[in-house]
């Protein structure tokens, strides 16, 4: 059967990969050729490259960039950061990149969405949603480039999404990003409920045991993380990692 | 010389990029001279079917795609939505396939609302090879990457080569002759992808 899938995911500010907390503070990773030949080697199932600069500085995507890493990989690649026309995206799947995951590009208006959908096939397009939580305990939508709330409610959005069809949903958790206590399971329940496509989750992980939590409670289909990859220890130093096939099959029991 | 099928869908540079680390060159075309010259075709493909058999349409590629593959019997491989092009046809469509396979896709259709999964079918997947069939292996098991909203269902189940269960069982890869067609994304699906390509640049 269909195996769940464990991405890192990779933040480009300024042609070089850092990590960030709650979407604030940055740390610096590393070269990001260096980093995607690792995980290539290491035969990771999939791989999130996201620009987190290029929606708020409206910048065109790096494409020499994206092409010497498409070159490297032997896996999908799914690559986002301020695509907003359809020819930009057309330029990125021609350099080898499987999916264009799209979020502040759809906020405004559903056209981009639409239209890439009708060009390039929805399995091509990711949706991507970054989640706050009020001081209420309600989540809302967080709209990273304009650092302000996006006028749709979650739900009305979550149903937008899913009558659009896109191929693949992704959620990040603004307050648990780079905090590494776990992902926020109360909101991914919340989520899965409401969309009908594949699910990726992100926010929070520190652990396989953080893996196995969401994957026993939730209906999802990847589990995506930044620092758990990219850090090792007390004192977070950079160091690039994936656990084992084996291991993770024993851990989903697939 | 192995020639990709430019038809205005795929990802073609990432066959290329395979095929180069396998060592194999290979040309990005829909030029119908080089075509004809071609060794080995692959037929990738991302989108609806309709649009690809109406971009082969436009293009005159269909006559010498016919030539080649059912007269002059050169091996071609088709990819994904490629590998539905080389069938019957697809419920996701009105246009007619190649039909150099007896075969058909479906969108996936799980019977009750409790078995229902998400669609695409999207992530790594197990392949089962059919007993009758041969294919060079390296690894204990083979898996791929799948993304995919249709699936084929092969009306000669000799013509199967590898099965895989989303809900139920459906055919990740056909061969017939000289025609395969995979449903996966060998060219993203590290090792185990270099071995399928590996199968179909190295048979005669």
């Amino acid at each position: 059967m269909l195996q769940t899938r464990v991405i890192p995911v990779l933040l480009l500010r300024n042609n070089e990969l850092v990590k960030t907390t709650q979407f604030k503070k940055d740390k610096y990773v590393g070269d990001p050729i260096n980093a995607i030949k690792i995980f290539n080697d290491k035969e990771v199932d999939e791989l999130i490259v996201l620009d987190i600069d290029a929606s708020k500085n409206n910048t065109e995507p790096n494409y020499e960039l994206i092409e010497s890493f498409a070159s490297e990989c032997f896996m999908p690649i799914c690559y986002g950061g301020g695509v907003k026309t359809l020819e930009q995206m057309k330029k990125i799947f021609r350099l080898g990149i499987e999916k264009i995951s799209i979020n502040t590009g759809n906020l405004e208006s559903y056209d981009l969405v639409k239209e890439a959908i009708e060009t390039f096939g929805a399995q091509s397009i990711v949706l991507s949603i970054d989640i706050k939580k009020s001081l209420f305990g309600s989540y809302y939508i967080y709209n990273h480039a304009k650092k302000r709330k996006a006028k749709q409610t979650l739900d009305q959005y979550l149903d937008d999404i899913d009558k659009l069809g896109v191929g693949e949903l992704f959620i990040n958790s603004v307050d648990n990003d780079g905090m590494q206590k776990g992902y926020d399971l109360q909101l991914i329940k919340k989520v899965e409920s409401k969309v009908s496509m594949p699910l990726v989750v992100c926010g929070g992980a520190s652990s396989l045991d953080d893996f196995k939590t969401v994957k026993d409670n939730c209906k999802v289909s990847g589990l995506a993380a930044g620092s758990f990859f990219v850090f090792h220890g007390p004192f977070n130093a950079v160091l690039i990692s994936y656990p084992k096939y084996q291991d993770l099959r024993t851990l989903f029991g697939e | 010389m192995v020639v990709i099928i430019d038809y205005g869908m795929g990802n073609l540079g990432s066959v290329r990029n395979m095929l180069k680390k396998l060592g194999y060159k290979s040309i990005i075309t829909s030029d119908k001279d080089e075509i004809l010259n071609a060794q080995r075709i692959i037929l990738p493909g991302v989108g609806s079917f309709d649009k690809a058999m109406n971009n082969l349409k436009e293009l005159n590629l269909i006559e010498v795609l016919n030539k080649k593959v059912l007269e002059e019997k050169t091996p071609i491989l088709g990819i994904c939505l490629g590998m539905q092009l080389l069938t019957n046809g697809s419920e996701e469509g009105k246009e007619k396939g190649l039909g150099y396979i007896d075969a058909f896709a479906h969108k996936f259709n799980f019977e009750t609302k409790d078995k229902e999964l998400p669609i695409p079918h999207m992530g790594w997947n197990i392949t089962t090879l059919n007993e009758n069939k041969s294919f060079n292996t390296t690894e204990e098991e083979y898996r791929f990457y799948f993304v995919h909203s249709f699936a084929v269902t092969c009306n000669n189940p000799d013509e199967i080569l590898f099965e895989t269960k989303y809900g139920y069982n459906f055919v990740s890869a056909f061969q017939k002759d000289n025609i395969l067609g995979a449903q996966f994304h060998p060219e993203k699906s590290h090792k185990f992808g270099m071995q399928f390509f590996k199968n179909f640049l190295e048979n005669s």
